[in-house]
């Protein structure tokens, strides 16, 4: 700086603009870099997971039991499982989530205390810990609910009142509840506001214009919502590891109140449980790999999705 | 509601008010089915944390909660004992060849097995006579100890020594808060800088295109379950992590902490680029008509004025690793020690819940201690959220209405 004080005006402000750029450059450089750091770390794991994860991920390994105290074989029951728990949570969590994303956009006034209060427990819903809902499920569903079931309909004989697979998939469904309300709102949004007037004007009441009109518009967003709700409750581990998860079963789930295998469950207790942790390595990075498949693809597809409703709504 | 029913079509005079809008029923019915399903989120809320607390209630309720405990103690008392101390090789030769009972202890007596080792098995085959003296002295003892540790939980909450299964189980929380505590810190070191950056070049320097790469890769890690995080942490980053710095334990709270970070990443990244894009384009522009280059407008315009969106996107990444269980559970070695070193194995409060809930019987103070764990989870989650949602909307509304 005290060479520049003998420099012309002129100078001055350009030797100055100097060093402001190469400070802004090396600002700019280490925003630059956080956000390389952070793509580079998403590659590594992934990289890994897929690199790691190849040489046992076949067909077989998909489609076969687990043999020989779960140091062979494939993970099928762990899939099932994972499919049917996420297709009963969809169950329980789409309409409740549509409707609750109807009752924001079409019927709640722009004030309304209560809507208020419906958003604020929406996202708190969002934000509570993953075992929280465990631990609910476990009081509410399995202890208040299902034995509360056992004594009315099987004269205390323990059928519901244990961790099964309907438990663990209703604590999931309220986990992924707001992730449905979330996107559905968002689709119900970019309905132009034409359509609900066009129907009204033509005499329609407001049901028959939510039914036939903002339903039929609605159907991609409740998709999104449904498709970014399966991908994470198809993850979840943390509600599910005492509302129904088993460690092992022979046979597939017969019924709802049977307790059932699950992708997630299943790599966290060979990676961390299993007899034998260096020899299941193959078994464990496949099984990962195939969960992580799961869940990016279904994410993938939930933003082509989303991607389209924007622009659509441009 | 607002339909008003007593003008019904009959009147003759038609009002502006009757034109309005009929009463219908079915439109009555969809409202108010709506809306009482929109309520039921609420009622969740409450649900929730009514029904996490009330598992917990033993705790404050000395008396009936003792009351509770002893009588399930009795029946996890025997269990234990026939489980625990009945060894296996002992109990096939009673069942083969001699099931009467007086025979038994010259069987045992070879083997000089004392009086109390006998007692389960007799639970198993022997006559009543045995049973009815035997697992009632054992039950008594076992309650007046439990009954003292009943009364001495709440006094071991401040502790840091957390031996939930023992004769004398001791719940000492604040060894499980330190551990918490040091994940989180770290996690947060690491998560914060990072996303809050890596928002602010999305949202300040990057162009469109650029933009449009980023945003959904960086969010895609949100799509990373948290149990794959933790198999990533546990299989790679704690081995490599070993090898560079040399320390023992190979998974630790430094571990965990990366682990997590990874998890809070998205959450941070998402909602400070949203606050960031939520900055008026007028401050933008008046900051760079005034001569301030690009670099100087983003970060001393935008990102002081976007404090509290990146205030409240901080908050929910400390809720998001505060209360995240599998990553905890398999990354963080989950022992719990108390010291400063961050290469320390810790255990956090949501890996305590998930690796021992499933092990303690319904009605004993562990399960009771378990849920009292789980409700302040919820508490603290729930108030970080408020905090978020009410500081930032204050604030911001403030600032950009210039109230």
């Amino acid at each position: 700086m005290d060479t520049v004080v003998n420099q012309t005006e002129n100078q001055f402000f350009s030797s100055k603009k100097n060093v402001s750029e190469t400070k802004g450059k090396f600002f700019i450089g280490i925003t630059q870099l956080a956000v390389i750091l952070i793509i580079a770390i998403l590659f590594i794991i992934l990289g890994i997971i897929v690199y790691q994860g190849r040489t046992k991920f076949s067909w077989e390994f998909i489609s076969s039991f687990p043999t020989n105290g779960m140091t062979e074989g494939g993970i099928f029951p762990a899939l099932i499982g994972t499919f049917i728990l996420v297709i009963v949570m969809s169950i329980a969590a789409v309409p409740f989530g549509t409707i609750t994303a109807l009752y924001l956009t079409e019927y709640a006034g722009e004030n309304s205390k209560f809507a208020a209060a419906v958003r604020f427990s929406v996202r708190t819903l969002a934000v509570v810990p993953s075992i929280i809902f465990g631990l609910f499920g476990l009081g509410f569903f399995i202890q208040f609910i299902g034995a509360g079931a056992d004594t009315v309909l099987n004269d205390g004989q323990l059928r519901w009142g244990q961790p099964n697979i309907l438990w663990a998939s209703l604590t999931m469904s309220l986990l992924t509840l707001p992730v449905i309300i979330v996107s559905v709102e968002e689709a119900l949004k970019t309905i132009p506001r034409e359509m609900r007037e066009a129907s009204l004007a033509l005499g329609a009441t407001k049901w028959q214009t939510i039914r036939k009109v903002i339903l039929p518009e609605s159907v991609s967003g409740i998709m999104t919502g449904t498709i970014l709700a399966v991908s994470r409750g198809a993850g979840e581990v943390a509600p599910i590891l005492f509302t129904g998860a088993a460690y092992y079963l022979a046979t597939l789930p017969g019924s709802l109140s049977d307790q059932f295998m699950n992708l997630g469950y299943h790599i966290y207790i060979m990676s961390t449980q299993s007899s034998d942790v260096e020899k299941t390595m193959p078994i464990q990075f496949a099984t990962t790999l195939v969960l992580l498949i799961l869940t990016l693809s279904l994410n993938v597809v939930a933003v082509i999705i989303r991607a389209r409703i924007r622009r659509k709504a441009k | 509601m607002n339909s008003p029913s007593q003008l019904s079509p009959k009147t003759t005079t038609f009002t502006e008010e009757s034109l309005k809008k009929q009463f219908r029923i079915s439109e009555f019915l969809a409202e108010k089915i709506i809306s009482s399903v929109a309520f039921l989120s609420i009622a969740f809320i409450f649900l929730i944390f009514i029904f996490v607390f009330k598992e917990s209630l033993p705790l404050f309720n000395s008396e009936s909660g003792s009351k509770e405990k002893t009588e399930a103690s009795v029946i996890t008392a025997n269990k234990p004992e026939t489980y625990g101390t009945a060894s296996e090789e002992l109990k096939p030769e009673s069942y083969g060849t001699e099931p009467e009972a007086e025979l038994k202890p010259e069987t045992y007596g070879t083997e000089s097995v004392s009086n109390e080792e006998l007692k389960p098995e007799s639970y198993g085959d022997t006559p009543k006579e045995d049973l009815s003296v035997s697992p009632s002295e054992e039950t008594t003892e076992v309650v007046s100890q439990n009954q003292e540790g009943a009364d001495k939980t709440w006094s071991t909450f401040f502790t840091t020594e957390w031996v939930p299964v023992s004769d004398n189980p001791r719940f000492g929380l604040l060894g499980l808060l330190i551990g918490t505590l040091k994940v989180t810190i770290i996690a947060m070191l690491i998560a914060g800088p990072l996303a809050v950056l890596a928002a602010l070049y999305t949202s300040c320097f990057a162009s469109k295109r650029v933009k449009e790469i980023i945003k959904p890769i960086i969010e895609m890690l949100a799509a990373f379950p948290s149990v794959v995080i933790g198999f990533f942490a546990l299989m790679v980053l704690a081995s490599f992590f070993q090898d560079v710095f040399g320390y023992d334990s190979r998974l630790n709270a430094f571990i965990g902490g990366i682990a997590m970070a990874l998890a809070a990443i998205p959450i941070i990244y998402t909602i400070s680029e949203d606050a960031l894009a939520a900055v008026p384009k007028t401050y933008t522009e008046a900051s760079l008509a005034l001569g301030a280059s690009k670099w100087q407008t983003a970060f001393f315009v935008v990102l002081p004025a976007a404090t509290p969106g990146i205030f409240a996107a901080l908050l929910l990444g400390v809720g998001r690793v505060f209360g995240e269980t599998m990553i905890a559970l398999m990354a963080t070695g989950n022992a719990a020690l108390v010291s400063a070193n961050p290469f320390e194995s810790v255990r956090t409060f949501a890996a305590t819940i998930g690796s021992e809930m499933a092990e303690t019987v319904f009605g004993e103070t562990h399960y009771s201690v378990l849920f009292f764990i789980g409700s302040l989870l919820f508490i603290f989650s729930f108030a970080l959220n408020a905090v978020a949602e009410f500081y930032v909307k204050g604030k911001l509304l403030k600032k950009f209405q210039g109230k």
